[in-house]
């Protein structure tokens, strides 16, 4: 079995099928992961580039790290420390570094759509590991993975999103997995933050009512609140949207049964999340960032074979 | 051949056994139950291996890889490789490759039901050999329902 596509641009594309054949690799490499020896030589002469235009820490140190784990040779690059800031264009700086024989392009990019429209120039792999507020398929991919994992099934399982929706590409390529793979979603957050036409372009709820909404699902997935983003004036401050949709102990507590909470990072300890919930056995947050190696070699692995 | 690996090993304690996925796996379930009823003192110690992550065609094609379960230490044991036909040598090389990456066993055996061996492309025999069939090259053969099956070219 093989993927539909070449490139890893959005969950938004991929099929069912492919959705599975992804969680189904990674379930194998997860197991790799486990091994005395955590390496395998699948991709030994496969050459990879990071191309990070945007900071990250978690899913640049989990690509490089998948990267390496298959004995992949990776270069990396950061816009701040290169020729970017020189006003290189993007294709320039890619042309140039695949004019060095590099097989696959993992990037990030603050653009919305940066790397389907380098797919359209360059020969190589892509993998979007996130692009502006469209799409994170990876982290989609390893959200999915660990619900999976921890509850059994996709199917039927009911979801929450919490959060900044309107400028989250987590959110984004989460909730086209989920719906293709037969879960229910609710977006909740703040009306300013929630774009109006969401609950008819992706078939999801929408409930403004935080301990509605978590008295609902099986899976809170708590979205970061971007902070970068505060002069925009979304909520009037930082203390009103921790009490009205903060996470905290005592509301979950007082719900009539146990939830798992999800987060993808970093977190903003006592905003979206408090502490006690973050830390407590009930949160998956650290098994996400676990699993988040396996599933990005599943993806590279699936993606390195495919020469059109 | 159940009978001649439980008189090369006596004492299951020391051995363990693992079938290569996908139809070493077949073969090693058989294999491994016989070996159970000779000896029922001890329990044979039984696993499953794949090697997809380990070919050397990789580039080629792409394979979806199949269950990996080695739920014990091969540390300074004996393993007996399990497979159903040999023939260029290739899947025991790699097979041979993931092992090392679980440990360092004490000695490696190879079992195998079907022995091509006119068509070797690697140093590798088998210690324990079911039937030796003389094939050619472009031919195949399978396990097809625990039933070998030639499919001549």
């Amino acid at each position: 079995m093989q993927l539909s596509t070449r490139h890893l641009l959005g969950i938004k594309n991929l099929t069912k099928e492919d959705i599975s054949l992804i969680l189904s690799t990674a379930e194998q490499f997860k197991e790799v992961l486990q091994r005395p020896v955590k390496k395998v030589p699948s991709l030994r002469d496969v050459t990879i580039v990071n191309l990070f235009y945007e900071n990250s820490t978690r899913t640049r140190f989990s690509f490089e790290l998948a990267e390496k784990r298959l004995s992949a040779d990776t270069i990396n690059f950061a816009a701040s420390s290169s020729s970017a800031s020189k006003g290189e264009t993007l294709l320039d700086t890619v042309n140039n570094i695949l004019s060095m024989k590099v097989d696959m392009v993992v990037m990030r990019h603050s653009a919305s759509g940066a790397p389907h429209f380098l797919a359209q120039h360059i020969p190589a792999a892509i993998i979007n590991a996130g692009d502006g507020i469209n799409e994170h398929p990876t982290q989609g991919l390893l959200d999915a993975f660990s619900i999976k994992e921890k509850t059994g099934t996709l199917e039927g399982r009911k979801v929450a999103i919490i959060g900044d929706i309107m400028h989250s590409r987590v959110a984004q390529s989460n909730i086209y997995l989920l719906k293709k793979m037969g879960a229910e979603v609710t977006v909740c957050g703040p009306p300013t933050l929630i774009p109006k036409y969401i609950s008819g372009a992706l078939g999801v709820n929408v409930n403004y009512n935080l301990k509605e909404t978590l008295e609902w699902c099986d899976v809170a997935n708590v979205l970061r609140i971007q902070l970068e983003r505060q002069n925009q004036v979304l909520f009037s401050s930082l203390r009103e949207y921790s009490l009205a949709y903060g996470i905290n102990r005592n509301l979950l507590d007082s719900l009539h049964k146990e939830i798992v909470i999800m987060h993808p990072g970093p977190i903003n300890r006592g905003v979206e999340i408090d502490s006690d919930v973050a830390d407590s056995k009930q949160s998956i947050i650290l098994q996400q960032v676990e699993n988040g190696v396996a599933v990005r070699m599943a993806v590279l692995y699936l993606l390195s074979g495919r020469k059109d | 051949m159940a009978k001649k690996l439980s008189d090369a090993h006596p004492d299951l304690n020391d051995v363990v056994f693992v079938g290569i996925q996908q139809g070493g796996v077949v073969v090693g379930n058989d294999i491994v139950l016989a070996i159970q009823q000779i000896n029922r003192a001890q329990k044979v110690q039984y696993g499953q291996l794949d090697i997809t992550f380990y070919r050397d065609d990789i580039r080629k094609e792409i394979l979806t890889p199949d269950t990996m379960n080695i739920p014990f230490a091969i540390e300074n044991k004996t393993v007996v490789l399990i497979d159903d036909v040999l023939f260029t040598g290739r899947t025991i090389k790699a097979a041979l490759d993931v092992l090392l990456d679980y440990g360092r066993p004490a000695k490696v055996e190879l079992c195998v039901l079907v022995d091509r061996k006119e068509h070797r492309q690697f140093p590798i025999q088998a210690d324990y050999v079911g039937v030796t069939v003389e094939t050619k090259k472009d031919d195949k053969v399978k396990l097809i329902n625990k039933e070998v099956v030639l499919i001549a070219r």
